[in-house]
């Protein structure tokens, strides 16, 4: 029972470091608190949603851009995606470098725009590394037997 | 004379000026009068910015300037004869034709003024005068033709004068003209134009002063002509008067000396009678001495007379025999010291052919006898002379014996014989018998006949023999100086053979002419006070002419600066709004976060700083959008009281942080639905009664009512149905300060007055698909002071700048309510009193819905509040209107509602209601917490509960369902929770009333099995709303689909997803199960806003459908028309999203992620009137 107990709160520092880091902001809790009996997986269901889709948007981001004629129109509407997707699952810092992004796009900067995108792309690995290893540490609390706390 | 010419000059100038002047003015199209308009202080204190008149001025000075030279010259003309008139003649048809080319004058107006001059004509030659009146006659003809070609000269001068500047000043128009458009030009043209402007104008000056100039030099010139003229004609009355008084003079020395002659001569014929015809002599010495001495009186001009025999040489001795003296030599050298003459002691005169001794004399010139008067060479020749003509002769004047006066000898030959007139000189030589002479004192003759005339003094005469004209004898007077004019008479003295002359001369020097100086001077003068006061007039209108330039620039700097300012305005406005955006969500997560509480303090200030700011901002936009005339409003079916509870739920917060009671009031008479743009109506409202709260003083504990009425009904106010509105009419009549029967109880002013300026009030409304209402927004806040009630609706002008400090506000809102107001038709108005309050009214011009609309409306609203359909209500409230805003909200949902004023009354009626049937009880009572202390209410409750306890003892049950609702303005949770435990009252009522609020109140008090807690958050709330509601949810993205599903599932309803636009159309044609649908914009294939317009073009078509064919009532219950809600998804909060949306025909927005707050006011909105349907 205490190794339940450990894991739980192992799990309920770690999402509070990720709150105080900044990875996640409350959406990300209204998710979780959208996730009921009737919907047990939601919130890992929405987050694999998101990852796939956003690796998919960084693919065609990093191909757009590559080209020698960069077609910002296409970009934008792909950073706006990004955006919104990660705004909806609450991985704030993936949306905040979003905005950024989508200003050089607008200056129809290919440089910032390049910028961005190492850096979105390093703070999505970052979120969904750090979002892997929460539920990884929620499963092992269910495998354990325990519940997983809410904030 | 030259004060007459003067007046009769003035005279006819003023008859010119009133002949010329209709005539301008027909010509040149000058409204006003001249002499009125005219004048110096006028014309300074023309405005500058009044460019027509000001222009009109100029035309005015310059006709005036014309018309003084042209009159000046016609007097001139007057004066110098007909030399000028002349020349015209030939000009008259030409003139006649230019005047018609030019002025387009028609015939008959040549005519009239014909006709005009004719009477002139009359007038004048009725007009008596000095002259005689033919020559009068004449010279009117001619002053006649003379101001008509004056007049014609000055209006064709006129003309031109006036069209020459205008063009000028045309030119320059036109550029103010294509100023005006051009706003935005670049400065570099304004200033090329100004230069331009700035010529014309200068040059326009140079003229008029290059015209003063010949003004004041004609007038100068004038002068002085006038002088030369004035003065000429006295010098020649002074000529004619001094030729007068000579001729005068010479005639009568004439004919004196004439007569005197005459006697001489008679005398020489009695001589000759009565010496040499009679025998013995009849005649000697004494006799003859005698004779004459007595006869002197007949000859008063002659010293003396004599006779002189006629001897020859032969006959000497025996003469000097008879006679007994010798023949006497006359001393020629002596002859000017003849004083003491004797005769005896000359000498003997020497031998000559004859001898003309004197034999008789007068005894003055006794001395003279025997003086042959032959040895004397004037006497001789003299002698000659008269017996050769045979008529008297005169000596040249020598100086005469004895008297020493300057003398003429007259002799007359005395003949023997009868002569024939026509004797030959030898005849007449060989007849001579004797001569007389008589001697005449010239000086004392002159001097004698001068003293019988007047005016002796005025006058220096002189007498000359001018025989000899190169040295003519002065005979009388001495040589005075010269005094300039000199006039010469003949005299004729009755021998041929000799000259006089009498010179006449003015004593005096001529005196100077003081009226010729005296006019001209005068002319001299007014010319130049003219000239000084066209001068300065001229310095006027170039300095006002130059201020106006100058303003004109500042004009359209200014211009210029507020196009630049609006632009600034608009562009920084939106530029603002995508970063507030960052910052407004930046705070809202970061308000989400893990704060302490002074963190989230600070963030949430910020945050609600932030929003303030994003208001202003849309506020500043509008006003922009207003200005340039950008903003649309929108025609959507909206319900005016739904809307209103909305509005007013938004400032209820800040009314009731005031303790303000904040009241809404619509009359039965407006309809329920109507098409116009409720997002502006709204705004108007809210900005309205935002200032009221702004206004009003904290714990002022004064009232905020909002009431809605048709225009018609405050037309025919004698029978107003309304009772509000008869409230009102009573307070405004009443006047006295007693109770205030007002919402509040404290005074307001007068809102009839508010709408008094209204002029479209009245006004029928032309269009029968239109509705006029009636807003009032009364208040009890401070007011606005008088001075500032003018510039209330200006943009950014606040009471006084104070205000802004104390209150905050751009005081941009009002303006922004007026330009709105003003485009939705109507008018806006306020009346207010400092210290009492101000109320604000205005109408707005909507279209009436259809009816089937308004039917399928009412059902829904029935359908909604079917539950309460029938129930009684009692409403106990001092104040009559404040129970009348109550009823209202309670008929909305379809209560029949009793008032009554005092608690004994509410009592009795109660009991009486206990007694009556089942379907009468009363359902609930409503008292207002104000009216009455707690006692008051417990008074009713008991009153009830004895009723309840009475029913249920006598068995008759249902009528324990009577419950007291409170309304309460504040809130005190403390005193509201006693009275709730005391079980007074069973649910207190937060004031304002809306609708949702009083119908979730009534539910909960009526719903038997439900909880009486009050259930105030807001996710129930939601839940209320969105519970079983078919929801399409329209998003590409998977995540977001997600979400947003899971999000609403949680409220309850029942969502179907769809990942693009064209899928969404596919579900949403009509009739589809759809209750709302959430819709991503930026969508790959078809964004939002495409669907929206695809969406609502296929529920346009099929309304049309539904209209024409008549489908199933069955659908046409389920919704009236199809206009599904479309939400936009959007994370952009900023106004302009919003805008776009609207303009796409999207209902509203959530932003995302789904925010409680924002998503529950923008699904109320569709969901909150149809409440009751799907709880």
């Amino acid at each position: 029972m205490d190794g339940v107990i450990l894991l739980q709160k192992q799990l309920v520092d770690y999402s509070t470091s990720l709150y105080k880091e900044g990875f996640l902001d409350d959406q990300f809790k209204q998710l979780q608190q959208l996730q009921d009996e009737s919907n047990p997986d939601f919130v890992v269901e929405v987050v694999y949603l998101f990852f796939e889709d956003s690796e998919r948007l960084l693919n065609e981001l990093s191909k757009t851009l590559n080209q020698q004629i960069v077609d910002f129109k296409k970009v934008d509407a792909h950073v706006h995606q990004l955006k919104g997707s990660s705004s909806s699952i609450g991985a704030q810092r993936v949306q905040k470098v979003c905005i950024a992004f989508r200003n050089y796009c607008e200056e129809q900067n290919t440089e910032g725009c390049l910028r961005c995108l190492q850096l979105v792309k390093h703070e999505y690995s970052l979120v969904k590394n750090k979002l892997e290893t929460m539920f990884k540490l929620e499963k092992q609390v269910l495998a354990a037997g325990g519940s997983i706390p809410m904030h | 004379m030259g004060l007459l010419s003067g007046s009769s000059l003035s005279l006819k100038l003023c008859r010119w000026v009133s002949v010329n002047m209709p005539l301008n003015r027909n010509l040149s199209g000058l409204k006003c009068s001249f002499f009125l308009h005219f004048g110096l202080k006028k014309a300074s204190e023309a405005l500058p910015g009044a460019t027509h008149g000001w222009k009109l001025k100029r035309q005015l000075i310059f006709l005036w300037i014309v018309s003084v030279i042209v009159a000046f010259a016609m007097l001139l003309s007057s004066f110098s004869g007909k030399s000028w008139v002349v020349k015209t003649p030939p000009f008259n048809e030409e003139k006649v034709e230019i005047l018609l080319k030019h002025f387009n004058v028609s015939k008959e107006q040549i005519n009239s003024l014909a006709s005009l001059f004719e009477t002139e004509q009359d007038m004048l030659s009725r007009w008596p005068l000095v002259r005689g009146t033919r020559y009068h006659c004449e010279w009117l003809l001619v002053d006649i033709i003379k101001i008509c070609w004056w007049v014609l000269i000055g209006m064709v001068l006129s003309w031109k004068l006036r069209t020459l500047p205008e063009e000028l000043w045309g030119n320059q128009k036109q550029h103010l003209v294509q100023q005006k458009p051009l706003d935005q030009r670049p400065k570099l043209l304004q200033k090329l134009r100004q230069p331009l402007t700035a010529c014309s104008s200068k040059s326009a000056g140079k003229w008029r002063k290059k015209l003063l100039v010949i003004f004041v030099l004609a007038g100068i010139f004038g002068s002085i002509w006038l002088f030369l003229y004035l003065n000429e004609d006295i010098t020649l009355r002074r000529k004619e008067m001094l030729a007068s008084m000579c001729d005068e003079r010479a005639r009568m020395l004439q004919d004196q000396f004439n007569v005197s002659m005459n006697h001489v001569h008679a005398l020489a014929i009695l001589v000759s009678t009565f010496y040499h015809e009679l025998e013995p002599l009849a005649l000697d010495q004494k006799t003859f001495e005698e004779y004459t001495e007595k006869t002197a009186f007949e000859r008063p001009l002659t010293s003396g007379v004599a006779y002189a025999l006629r001897v020859l040489h032969l006959m000497r001795e025996r003469f000097e025999e008879q006679q007994g003296w010798t023949i006497k030599k006359m001393e020629t050298e002596d002859q000017t010291l003849s004083q003491d003459l004797v005769p005896e002691n000359l000498d003997p005169s020497p031998v000559q052919e004859e001898y003309a001794p004197v034999i008789f004399t007068q005894k003055t010139v006794s001395h003279i006898v025997s003086i042959d008067m032959m040895s004397g060479k004037e006497d001789r020749e003299n002698i000659l002379r008269a017996r050769a003509s045979g008529k008297g002769v005169l000596t040249s004047p020598f100086k005469l014996l004895k008297s020493n006066h300057l003398g003429v000898v007259l002799t007359f030959a005395v003949y023997n014989t009868h002569l024939p007139p026509d004797a030959t000189q030898m005849q007449r030589i060989n007849a001579t018998v004797g001569y007389l002479g008589a001697s005449y004192d010239v000086p004392s003759l002159v001097e004698k006949l001068l003293h019988q005339l007047a005016s002796k003094q005025t006058i220096i005469v002189n007498v000359y023999d001018s025989t000899n004209k190169s040295a003519p004898i002065n005979m009388y007077g001495k040589d005075g100086m010269d005094t300039g004019l000199l006039h010469i008479s003949n005299l004729d003295f009755g021998d041929p053979a000799r000259k006089h002359e009498m010179h006449c001369r003015f004593k005096e020097k001529p005196p100077i002419p003081w009226t010729a100086t005296t006019a001209s001077v005068g002319v001299l003068v007014i010319t130049l006070l003219l000239g000084h006061i066209f001068h300065a007039a001229i310095n006027r209108i170039a300095k006002v002419e130059h201020d106006y330039q100058e303003m004109m620039v500042l004009k359209h700097r200014a211009e210029a600066a507020d196009v630049a300012k609006s632009q600034f305005l608009a562009t920084v406005s939106h530029e603002i709004r995508t970063p507030m955006n960052g910052v407004l969500g930046m705070l809202q997560m970061l308000m989400d976060t893990n704060l302490d509480e002074n963190q989230w303090d600070y963030a949430k200030t910020a945050h609600e700083s932030g929003k303030d700011l994003i208001a202003l901002i849309n506020e500043v936009l509008d006003q922009a959008k207003i200005e340039s005339g950008r903003l649309e409003l929108e025609a959507v079916r909206f319900n005016l009281r739904a809307d209103l509870d909305k509005v007013l739920s938004l400032l209820a917060g800040k009314s009731l942080e005031k303790e303000i009671e904040l009241a809404v009031y619509v009359s039965d008479e407006v309809p329920e639905v109507v098409i116009g743009d409720p997002g502006r109506f709204g705004q108007i409202i809210t900005n309205l009664v935002g200032n009221s709260i702004k206004f009003t003083k904290d714990k002022d504990k004064g009232h905020i009512f909002v009431s809605v009425h048709l225009a018609d009904e405050v037309n025919s106010f004698l029978d107003a149905r309304d009772e509000v509105l008869r409230q009102s009419l009573i307070l405004a009549q009443d006047g006295t300060n007693a109770p205030f029967n007002t919402l509040s109880g404290f005074p307001v002013v007068d809102r009839w007055k508010s709408w008094e300026s209204f002029t479209k009030l009245s006004a029928k409304a032309e269009d029968a698909e239109k509705i006029k209402l009636l807003v009032t927004v009364e208040d009890t806040g401070e007011g606005i002071p008088f001075d500032a009630q003018g510039r209330i609706f200006m943009p950014f002008m606040q009471a006084d700048s104070s205000t802004s400090r104390t209150h905050g506000g751009t005081g941009i809102g009002l303006s922004i309510s007026k330009h709105l107001v003003d485009l939705m038709g109507g008018e806006i108005g306020f009346v207010s009193e400092p210290g009492t309050g101000s109320t604000f009214s205005f109408t707005v011009t909507f279209r009436k819905a259809e009816n089937i609309c308004m039917g399928m409306h009412w059902q829904q609203c029935d359908q909604a509040v079917s539950e309460f359909r029938g129930l009684k209500a009692l409403v106990i409230d001092q104040k009559n209107i404040r129970a009348e805003v109550t009823r209202y909200h309670l008929k909305r949902l379809g209560m029949s509602v009793d008032i009554k004023s005092t608690v004994d009354s509410a009592c009795s009626y109660i009991s009486s209601c206990a007694s009556t049937s089942a379907s009468e009880r009363l359902a609930m009572v409503l008292i207002d917490k104000d009216s009455w202390a707690n006692e008051a209410y417990i008074a009713v409750s008991c009153v009830l509960k004895d009723l309840r306890s009475r029913g249920s003892m006598s068995n008759l049950g249902t009528i324990s369902t009577s419950d007291i609702l409170l309304l309460a303005t504040s809130t005190n949770p403390a005193e509201l929770a006693e009275l709730k435990s005391i079980g007074v009252v069973n649910h207190v009522l937060t004031k304002p009333i809306r609708l949702s609020d009083l119908i979730t109140c009534i539910q909960e008090v009526t719903g038997s099995g439900r909880d009486r807690q009050v259930a105030r958050g807001k996710q129930p709330m939601l839940g209320n709303l969105l519970r079983d509601k078919q929801i399409l949810v329209v998003d590409d993205h998977v995540v977001n689909r997600r979400v947003a599903e899971a999000a609403l599932k949680k409220y309850g309803a029942i969502v179907t997803c769809v990942d693009n636009g064209k899928a969404a159309l596919e579900q949403l044609d009509p009739p589809h199960q759809f209750h709302a649908c959430f819709m991503d914009l930026q969508m790959p294939l078809m964004d939002g806003y495409e669907a929206t317009r695809r969406i609502r073009d296929l529920e346009y078509k099929y309304n049309r459908q539904t209209n024409s064919c008549e489908l199933s009532t069955q659908i046409l219950s389920m919704v009236a028309q199809w206009h599904t809600p479309i939400l936009a998804m959007t994370a952009d909060v900023i106004q302009a999203t919003n805008e776009e949306c609207m303009k796409w025909g999207m209902d509203g927005y959530a932003s995302k992620p789904f925010e409680e707050g924002q998503l529950y006011s923008a699904v109320a909105r569709f969901f909150e009137c149809a409440d009751g349907k799907w709880v």
